[in-house]
């Protein structure tokens, strides 16, 4: 465990402690895991309201090609990534994920093109990594910008758009994962309409010194309440949303963790640029033929909440283990608790009943399609 | 006679039989419970053994038995509905009636002020 001193400050810091917040050590930052409202009712706010989250450990890489053309960035980073870039249109964001060797997942991130250069939001805990990863390879062909100090803040939630649109109006003609640089009070922000709650919102990239200005301004608004990490995660668990470390990490592949959606045409077998990222034997192959499991959803029949790191059996009792619960908890919004986890790819059907260790009791448990809440995004 | 533990419980004494919850400091710092296991009915605990378990959106934690004894009759109310155990901790929201099996022991736990200053 971090002690306290050795922790890094987000811009956010003095604002979290005014505001009440309980605090902790996550991926190096002293972040706020909730205020005074509570995970519970923080969580149900972002759902009706808005939530505004403080994501400034997050890290924001930039990436320009020396030629100056953009997509010689874009098929540059193809090299370590098997997500399409180089068909992003100028303003526009989508999911990538980091490859190794092995077919299995170094991190996953955002990225955007935004018209003169790339901008990448990637994991907090793997951003040195990341860095270093971007460096080694395109380092020859572009100049690499890592903004580890620049501010981040998400601002989700039904009331959003509303709530931003009243500072920039350009915020609501924007659609899921548009992105673009627009005056919040008279600073620029690279504001994308993105998040990880599965509701619809912004995430506002901010000057460091200008960040804790800017969260004052919305949460002044009576629609915005300040979130914490933890309803975060409840947020992102309900929406289906993978936590990098938990739900997918360097052994699991894009397929196994049900990314395939994530991972264009274009860059599979038989496309225009088929392949030629880390790995790409296996993922490939394992497009053809199939992964031997699966991450899917999994639903508790009772009211016990069934955690990360669970075993999952096919029986109630005996056998070996057949799989793992990676995330779970209670879902505010669903009423009860919910999981996802890995299981054979016989057993991902929806319905099928597996069975999850907990307190040395087999609980039953639903293999349940994904998202628990039904997102909100504003296509 | 109301007594406390480390663990962050109370128990009220009377007689033979103490009736244990889980005191508003600890309610508070849990947050919203959202799930309750109870003990069995008849089932013999040692001191600090675990007797429950709750669960916030966030994590599960343990209740431990604060003395040794035999459950005589849980709370099935906070097991339907756990956010009792956050709006009425010291009344409502208790657990568990524990059969002492030595009265005397209740001695050697805190009393109110003696829990208050250690929880500041």
């Amino acid at each position: 465990m971090d002690t306290t001193a050795d922790l890094l400050k987000t811009p956010l810091h003095s604002l979290h402690l005014e505001l009440g917040a309980r605090m902790a050590g996550f991926a190096g930052y002293d972040m706020p895991i909730q205020y005074k409202m509570g995970v519970m009712q923080e969580h149900l706010h972002t759902r009706a309201n808005a939530g505004l989250f403080d994501v400034s450990h997050m890290g924001q890489i930039l990436i320009r090609a020396k030629s100056g053309d953009v997509r010689d960035a874009a098929l540059a980073l193809e090299k370590i990534t098997p997500v399409d870039v180089a068909d992003l249109k100028p303003g526009r964001q989508r999911y990538g994920l980091f490859t190794n060797e092995k077919g299995g997942l170094e991190d996953d991130f955002m990225v955007a093109n935004r018209g003169d250069h790339l901008y990448l939001v990637v994991n907090a805990a793997c951003k040195h990594d990341d860095l270093k990863r971007i460096k080694a390879a395109l380092s020859e062909t572009c100049e690499i910008e890592a903004q580890f100090g620049r501010g981040l803040i998400a601002l989700q939630g039904p009331a959003a758009e509303n709530v931003l649109s009243s500072y920039a109006p350009e915020a609501e003609d924007m659609l899921f994962m548009d992105v673009a640089e627009i005056d919040i009070a008279g600073v620029p922000a690279v504001v994308s309409r993105s998040g990880y709650t599965g509701e619809d919102g912004y995430e506002i990239s901010l000057p460091a010194e200008e960040t804790d200005r800017i969260a004052r301004l919305l949460l002044d608004d009576d629609h915005v309440a300040p979130i914490g990490l933890g309803a975060r995660d409840s947020l992102r668990l309900e929406a289906g949303l993978c936590l990098y470390g938990n739900d997918i990490d360097e052994t699991t592949t894009p397929v196994e963790a049900n990314l395939k959606w994530a991972i264009q045409k274009v860059r599979r077998t038989g496309g225009a640029r088929e392949g030629g990222f880390p790995g790409a034997d296996t993922i490939l192959g394992q497009f053809e033929n199939g992964a031997s499991r699966l991450r899917v959803g999994l639903q508790p029949a009772g009211k016990a909440p069934v955690r990360a790191g669970a075993q999952l059996f096919e029986s109630d009792s005996g056998g070996a283990a057949i799989g793992t619960v990676t995330s779970g908890g209670f879902g505010p919004s669903a009423g009860g608790p919910v999981a996802m986890g890995y299981v054979p790819a016989t057993l991902a059907t929806p319905g099928t009943t597996v069975f999850a260790e907990v307190r040395s009791k087999r609980l039953e448990l639903a293999v349940a399609a994904l998202p628990f809440v039904p997102s909100t995004y504003k296509r | 006679m109301l007594k406390f533990t480390e663990d962050h419980e109370w128990l009220k004494i009377e007689g033979d039989v103490a009736t244990v919850g889980i005191t508003e400091h600890a309610a508070e710092q849990l947050g919203d419970l959202v799930f309750v296991e109870l003990p069995e009915v008849g089932a013999k605990l040692e001191k600090g053994g675990e007797a429950s378990t709750v669960e916030s959106v966030k994590a599960a934690s343990d209740v431990y038995c604060p003395l040794a004894g035999e459950i005589t009759e849980v709370n099935q109310a906070i097991a339907d509905d756990p956010s009792l155990v956050n709006s009425d901790p010291t009344g409502a929201g208790w657990f568990f009636k524990l059969k002492l099996d030595d009265a005397n022991s209740a001695n050697e736990l805190m009393d109110e002020a003696a829990y208050k200053s250690m929880i500041g």
